[in-house]
């Protein structure tokens, strides 16, 4: 069974960290925003992951940072939830346009 | 280790204080207490005195250096607490939760200052920032705070993403998180050519620092954040957290891109002529204080990427005076201006006649800001630029900052016009006695690190 080589995870990484960025800059939804943030850090996780096992495998470094991520993005992601729920309450929508009290 | 342990445990005491009493001016106490034994206990750390032995793995060291900075970061959050701590109460009714989340951030604020991996750096800045998402959102009921919360949000996570990108990338180089495992591969003391993905990490992690301390073009965000969050926490925001982020900055360049001076200084010297350029400019056509000083934020953030730029010895005791000079006259300012019940320019008219206190204190504060002689603004900024002309190369950078200190002189000193010589009545809320001397000694301090630098930089050496 041959294996997969590093180039084509490195591919797919690539392509989720820009899907998420494009997400962030051409949606207007807050939880579709929210949700492209969380694309580009697991695109980063499967990154580490990829880098540690075929690159480094006498290592662990790289699976411990990606546990730190996805610890820190569910923080991120509570605060976030918080904010969006917050602003629902004043605006009564959660599309960034309705927010324009500061010039965006 | 004192400081990150301590400041953890501080803020789950002011979390439980909050459970067992409602009486606001109590948990105030606390907290200057709490406050007050952390900055004991840190500068204990700096004669050698340790409460916790913890084997790091090397990921992190506490030197000097950073023991200082977390002296002035704490010296200024006491003296934030005794100016703004009243007002900190009037913000909502989770008074307990804001002095928390306010000793989480200097925990953060310690990790970042003696980081030697970058794992850690990532952990200390998220520290930083998750609880200042909530701060700017604090104020609930105002929409203008609830969507600078959500901006910050969105702009903070974003670089966040590219820090961990640029992170990757650089793990995968050189299979190493630690700043001493990079540095041969950057240098090219390691017989391996210079890749691509190390390249570009380091770019990435440049970016997101940048975006971090709101660096031109990365400053966009700044203006409508500190403008939207409610003005004692925009205080804090714009000083103890800008300033530590701008260590840790130092502490990247030292360890990792040190000797690839040459490459970074073009990139720099850019990011500082944008910087100064942005920042400068259009606070000048500010109508609010408040929005001033934000820009006035970024501009002096330009003048601390110099010591990034410098990077000698000048520049390593410039950052420590200059986040001292910035933090106190800052804080001093925001705390005046949190007082007034109009801010606008106008809404200082006449205040020389109706608080000369206030007034003259503010006035040392801009003109510490705008680097005026005998003030500690003056020393911070010739140490900076110091360092850059030590270093030797763009000479006509230093030209155009002192320029562009120039340019900041006139909208300091619209302040200080519109206070002594127009007429009006300045409203202000109640203004105690003792908040006037707490101003009154900040001032002091600030004339006195103009006059005797060295009493703090002294302090780096022994």
């Amino acid at each position: 069974m041959s294996t997969v080589p590093l180039t084509h995870i490195l591919f797919v990484s690539t392509a989720l960290f820009f899907t998420g960025m494009y997400g962030l800059f051409t949606r207007r939804n807050m939880i579709t925003m929210l949700m492209s943030i969380e694309l580009i850090l697991n695109s980063v996780n499967i990154n580490f992951v990829a880098f540690n096992k075929y690159l480094f495998p006498q290592k662990m470094d790289g699976i411990f940072f990606s546990i730190f991520i996805v610890t820190i993005a569910a923080a991120e992601a509570a605060v976030a939830i918080a904010i969006i729920i917050n602003l629902y309450r004043t605006h009564k929508s959660i599309d960034v346009d309705d927010a324009t009290e500061l010039k965006w | 280790m004192n400081a990150i342990i301590i400041s953890a445990i501080l803020g789950v005491v002011m979390m439980y204080s909050g459970v067992l009493t409602k009486n606001t001016s109590a948990i105030r106490n606390v907290a200057i207490v709490g406050l007050i034994v952390l900055l004991g206990l840190n500068m204990a750390e700096g004669c050698g005195y340790q409460l916790f032995h913890i084997n790091t793995k090397g990921m992190m060291s506490f030197e000097k250096y950073g023991l200082l900075f977390n002296s002035i970061a704490f010296a200024s959050t006491l003296i934030y607490f005794l100016l703004s701590g009243r007002d900190i109460e009037k913000v909502g009714v989770y008074v307990a939760e804001y002095f928390a989340l306010i000793f989480f951030i200097l925990c953060g604020v310690a990790i970042v200052t003696s980081f030697n991996s970058l794992l850690l750096l990532f952990i200390g800045i998220e520290i930083i920032s998750i609880p200042l998402y909530i701060l700017t959102g604090a104020d609930k009921r105002n929409l203008k705070s609830n969507e600078a919360s959500l901006k910050y949000f969105l702009m903070g996570s974003f670089s966040t993403g590219i820090m961990l990108m640029g992170i990757t990338l650089i793990f995968g180089a050189t299979g190493s998180f630690m700043l001493k495992g990079i540095a041969p591969l950057v240098t090219g003391a390691a017989d391996a050519p210079l890749n691509i993905w190390l390249v570009s990490g380091l770019l990435l992690l440049f970016i997101s620092m940048a975006f971090k301390v709101s660096a031109a073009p990365f400053h966009f965000w700044t203006p409508d954040v500190y403008d939207g969050a409610p003005s004692v926490f925009t205080s804090f925001m714009a000083t103890i957290v800008k300033a530590a982020i701008f260590v840790a900055f130092l502490r990247l360049f030292d360890g990792a891109y040190g000797e690839m001076k040459g490459a970074w200084q073009s990139i720099i010297s850019i990011t500082i002529l944008l910087t100064l350029f942005i920042g400068n400019i259009t606070a000048v056509f500010q109508q609010s204080v408040k929005r001033m000083l934000a820009y006035s934020s970024i501009a002096q953030a330009g003048f601390m990427l110099f010591a990034l730029f410098g990077f000698n010895e000048f520049a390593k005791e410039g950052i420590i005076l200059y986040s001292a000079a910035y933090s106190l006259a800052t804080i001093g300012i925001f705390a005046i201006l949190i007082k007034m019940k109009d801010y606008t320019f106008e809404g200082f008219n006449g205040l020389g006649k109706s608080q000369p206190v206030l007034a003259a204190t503010n006035t040392i504060f801009l003109l510490s800001l705008a680097g005026i002689p005998l003030t500690a603004g003056f020393f911070a900024k010739y140490y900076m630029l110091a360092a850059a002309i030590k270093n030797g190369t763009q000479f006509w950078l230093v030209i155009f900052a002192v320029l562009c200190a120039a340019v900041s002189v006139y909208y300091y000193f619209r302040v200080i016009q519109s206070m002594y010589f127009k007429t009006g009545n300045a409203e202000t809320s109640t203004i105690t006695p003792a908040f006037k001397y707490v101003l009154i000694v900040l001032a002091g301090i600030v004339i006195l690190l103009g006059v005797f630098p060295q009493l703090l930089l002294s302090q780096m050496y022994f």
